[in-house]
Formats: C-alpha cells, structure tokens, sequence
C-alpha cells in the first residue's frame, strides 16, 4: 500500500470509531459526565469544604485534576478494548486482516480512535467542573502532553486487553479490579505527603501515581513526583504497550487460526 | 498468462492437532470460473482461509497473481475480494457503511468509495437497504451485502464460500446471473459448493476435495462426462487379439480375457454386444465396475443430506 492508501485505510479506522461512540453516546460520554458531576458535588463541595487545603489547593482544586485524569484513562481504555473485542467476536474484524492494511495503520486506527474519545470526555468533564471551581492551567503545554501521552498508553493497553479476551465478562474484570483500584489509589484523592512513608513507597510502584501527578503538575504547578521521571515512566510504558500489541498482531495470535 | 491462483502442497494442521489438509495444489487461470466442491469438514474453508490471511498455513506456497503470500501478502490481498461462508458484519453497521469502510481499507479515497458502494449495492438490489442496520437484514439480503462488500475494490479474484446457502430460488437464479456477468467481464471466480447443480451452472473447472485432499480436478464438461458413463467388464472365453476396436466406444484390454468398455449416455449395451459377436469374441460374464466418481458423489449427497 502507498503511504496515501494507508493514511485513507488509518483514517477509516478512526472515522469509524467516532462514529461508533458518538451512535452510542449514552453509554460512552454521558456515564462519565455524570459521575464526574457527582464526584465534584461529593468530594468537591461538600466532603471537600471540611477537609480545607490539600498540596496547597482547596480541595476541589486540588481533585479535579485527578479527576479529569480518571475520566480519560477509563473512557479511551473501555473505547478500544470494547470496540475492538467486539469486532473480533463479531468477526467484522476480518474485514480489516484481510484487507492489504499494515498492522501498525490497524493499531493506529484504534488507538487514536481511543485518544480522540479520551480526550473528548476530558473537555466534557472540564467543562462540567467549571460549574464547580476555576481552573487556571500552570502549563498547556504539559497539560496536552500527559492528556496524549497517557490516552495513548491507556487506549494500547485496552487493545491488549481486547486481544486476549475471549467473553465479554474478560473485558471487565481488568477495568474493575486492576484499573479502578490503580487510580483510586494513585493519588487523585489525596497527596502523597498523607500517607505514611510506607505506603507511600509503595504507591511509587503504581504507575497511575506518575500520570495523576504529572498531569496535576500541568494544571497546578504542584507533583507530588518529579514531573521529568513521570514523562519518562509514561513512555516508556508507552513504548512496551507498543511493541506488545504490535508484537500481538504480528503473531496473528488469537485474531488468525 | 500468469495463473489467477497457484497453491501448491497446502497443508494445515489446526492447533488441536487436526489434519484440516494434507497437501493439495491447485492452479486456477485468469478468467476461470472454478468450484471447490466437497463435502462438510473437507477443508473448503480452511482454503479459503490460507488464501486471505485469516488461517496461517502449516506448510506449503500460496500466491495471487504472482503475489506469494510469504513474500508479498499485501500484493496478494489486493486482487482478492472474500465472501465468507459465515456472516462477519458489526450488527450495528448500516450497509452502506459496512461497504464504504471496506473500500477504505484498501485504500480507495473516500469520494471513489462512496460512488462504488453505490454501483455494487445497487446491482446486487440492496441500495434500498443500505441504511439499514445489519442485524435487521434477511439472510439472503446479508449475503448479497457480503458480495458487495467483496466488490468494493474490483479485485481480480472473487472468492466465494458457498454463497446462496439460504438463498431462495429466485434469489439464486439472480445471483447466479450476476456472477456469470462479472466473470464474462473479467474477474475470476471460485466459488465452494456442496452442489454439483450449482457447480454445473456456473463453473467451467472443477476441483473436488474430500477430508483434506483433492480427489479431482478438472473441466466441469469432462466430470460430467465421467459422471454419466458406466465400465462394463467382459470376461472373455477366447484369448483376445492385441487389439478390439469397436466403432463410437472406448475399449480397453485389460489381460488376455478381459475387456474394459465405456458406455456413455444414448449408447445401448445391444451395440457392444453386436459388435463383439461381428469380431467373434464370445463372453462368458459381464459385470459393471463400480463408478468411483459416482460412489463419490452418493458420498457427498450423504454428507450433506
Ligand atoms: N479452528 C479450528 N480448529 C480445529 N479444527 C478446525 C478448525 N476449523 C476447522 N476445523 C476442522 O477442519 C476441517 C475442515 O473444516 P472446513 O471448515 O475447512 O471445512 P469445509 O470444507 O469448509 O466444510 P463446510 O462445507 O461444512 O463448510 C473440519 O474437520 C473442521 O472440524
Ligand atoms: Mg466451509
């Protein structure tokens, strides 16, 4: 395929994918929308008035960061490993393998498509907290970094996801018992500075600890991590999630008998 | 010319250690219109899907138009348009989104996309339909989207497993009409079949495949011919001269007593006979030999009943 052809096949791929979420949008950018309202209600205004300062911030401030964090991990996770589990159980995904597309153009299609949804919810849900609190953004700049970076990572890992479910209940279980728990504990909620020293190494092995933070530097200015090691830690999960899930597609394993 | 289809010595092991097929090779040519007939679990789709990428082989060479699947699979899958035995749709895709996104994925810009939607849908009279979602659709009506979604990018070599399986009649008059038309126009076809009906309507070559082998292969006119002939064998009471011709029948010596007599339809035995008596060979027993394609194919009516 000449690179023209494969930039038309990427950008079906992509089409189709929005596409496919905004048909659904009930169950793709509602859900987060309201969540995310009442999460500001709850922690924000009334949890967060008694709890005073965190880091710095009103608590409000300081949540909705993490917040905004949570809404794009989940949805350009869901949206590609969904989307592409789907596919293969419909077997439409064989319209794409027996189709003269690369594998990378597959993956790419994909993964923007997830980033394009993640990214979405976020200007949703930023809106949606304007309501709430004012937000000035430290830097633009790190603030869109970490939103691709991390939408990017989140959407590679749900097509990993995706390859290796078999039943609609496997494209949960990593959702509701990894993912969730990771973000929860990754400090969206509280700074680190809370826990006792402990625990509070412990959750530098949670990567979702680097994202939060790197991203609540973008908007705050304030990390609980170093924001240069939490860029390198997101890519380099990047870069793995990568080479996996075209490792993945290469292999034809699981897609071709 | 070079050939539209070359498989040669296609084997496939599936993962629970099932033989699916144990060598075969065929050649289809440019312009052919070719059956793969067989019966049920023969390895007719298993075929198929070595040829478009969706099976990985366990041994053997496979290429499209010169295109080896090895070397240059991309080349390969561009001549290639797939109607697959079973429905492959997202259920929630329209029609027409169903064939335009197909079109995409090779690479035809988005304009020229949507106009051969329009041309394909509408020969195969499902431009009415094209917004309706996929789920929604009878299954002759998911068919005929299949053929058109296959057609997106006009490949060379349309490839169709057993295509009006749930099709009504007429449907499979018009569908049968449709690809002779393609084909007189140029594209080669292959198509599977469990029917010999189907395969002698439309095809002119004919390879048949039984539990992962090729047990035949050739023009769909001499099959029939073989179909429709018995093999008498005559025991003779003389020794036989070196050689018997009898006018209009194929004879063979088999041993110095046995003759081996091919009696084609319209032919009558009476004829043979007369002849025999002419040249002075006296017979003291007759039998018929059994037909091997004919048992084949009580095999493959039974297979499939
Ligand atoms: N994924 C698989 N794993 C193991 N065995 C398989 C698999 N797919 C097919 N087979 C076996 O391979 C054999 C050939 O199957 P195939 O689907 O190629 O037959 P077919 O000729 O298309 O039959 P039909 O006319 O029923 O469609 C069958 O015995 C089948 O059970
Ligand atoms: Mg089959």
């Amino acid at each position: 395929m000449t690179r023209q052809e494969q930039y038309v096949a990427f950008m079906t791929i992509v089409r189709k994918e929005i596409k496919r979420y905004m048909r659904i949008w009930t169950q793709t950018l509602l859900p987060s929308a309201i969540t995310m309202s009442l999460y500001f209600v709850i922690f924000g205004s009334l949890i967060g008035s008694r709890i005073g300062e965190m880091g710095g911030f009103s608590y409000m401030q300081f949540v909705v960061p993490g917040l905004i964090m949570m809404a794009i991990i989940t949805n350009s996770y869901s949206n590609v490993v969904a989307s592409f589990f789907g596919s293969k159980f419909s077997h439409s995904v064989e319209e794409l393998l027996v189709s003269p597309t690369p594998n990378y153009v597959i993956l790419m299609g994909y993964v923007v498509g997830g980033v394009s949804r993640g990214m979405l919810v976020a200007v949703v849900v930023t809106i949606v907290s304007l309501f709430f609190t004012e937000l000035h953004i430290h830097s633009y700049f790190v603030v869109v970094l970490i939103v691709v970076m991390t939408a990017t990572l989140f959407s590679l890992a749900g097509f990993i996801n995706a390859v290796y479910a078999n039943s609609f209940d496997d494209i949960s279980i990593v959702p509701t018992f990894i993912l969730t728990p990771l973000i929860y504990l990754g400090g969206v909620f509280y700074s680190m500075d809370l826990l006792p020293e402990f625990w509070a190494n412990v959750s530098r092995l949670n990567p979702l600890v680097y994202v939060v933070n790197a991203f609540r530097y973008g908007v705050l200015g304030v990390s609980d991590v170093s924001l240069p090691f939490a860029l390198g830690m997101i890519a380099l999960f990047t870069v793995v999630a990568f080479a996996f899930s075209m490792h993945l597609l290469n292999s034809g394993k699981r897609l071709r008998q | 010319m070079i050939p539209a289809l070359t498989i040669e010595n296609l084997s496939k092991v599936y993962s629970d250690g099932f033989e699916a097929l144990k060598g075969i090779s065929l050649e289809v040519q440019q312009g052919d219109f070719f059956a793969l007939l067989g019966p049920n679990g023969a390895g007719k789709s298993t075929t198929i899907g070595i040829i478009c990428s969706l099976v990985a082989k366990s041994g053997g060479r496979v290429s499209v138009f010169d295109a080896d699947i090895d070397k240059d699979f991309p080349a390969a899958k561009k001549h290639l348009g797939i109607v697959p035995q079973e429905f492959n749709f997202n259920m929630f895709e329209k029609g027409i989104d169903i064939v335009v996104n197909q079109a995409g994925y090779y690479g035809l810009p988005p304009r020229l996309a949507l106009q051969r939607a329009e041309k394909y849908l509408k020969e195969l009279g499902m431009w009415d339909k094209r917004d309706v979602p996929s789920r929604m659709l009878s299954g002759g009506m998911k068919r005929r989207l299949m053929i058109a979604r296959a057609l997106v990018h006009e490949p060379r070599l349309l490839i169709l497993d057993e295509p009006t399986a749930g099709v009504d009649i007429e449907m499979r008059r018009s569908m049968w009409d449709f690809l002779k038309r393609i084909n007189a126009e140029g594209t080669t076809i292959i198509l599977t079949t469990h029917y010999l009906e189907e395969a002698e309507a439309l095809c002119r070559h004919i390879a048949i495949i039984n539990q992962g082998k090729i047990v035949e292969n050739t023009s769909i006119k001499h099959l029939l011919r073989q179909l429709h002939k018995e093999v008498f064998i005559f025991d003779c009471v003389e020794k036989l001269p070196d050689t018997v011709v009898i006018d209009g029948f194929t004879v063979r010596l088999m041993d110095a007593h046995t003759l081996e007599i091919e009696v084609e339809k319209g032919q009558y035995i009476n004829q043979v006979f007369s002849a025999l008596d002419t040249l002075g060979i006296h017979i003291s027993s007759m039998r018929n030999r059994a037909n091997r394609l004919e048992e084949m194919f009580v095999n493959l009516v039974e297979g499939t009943a």
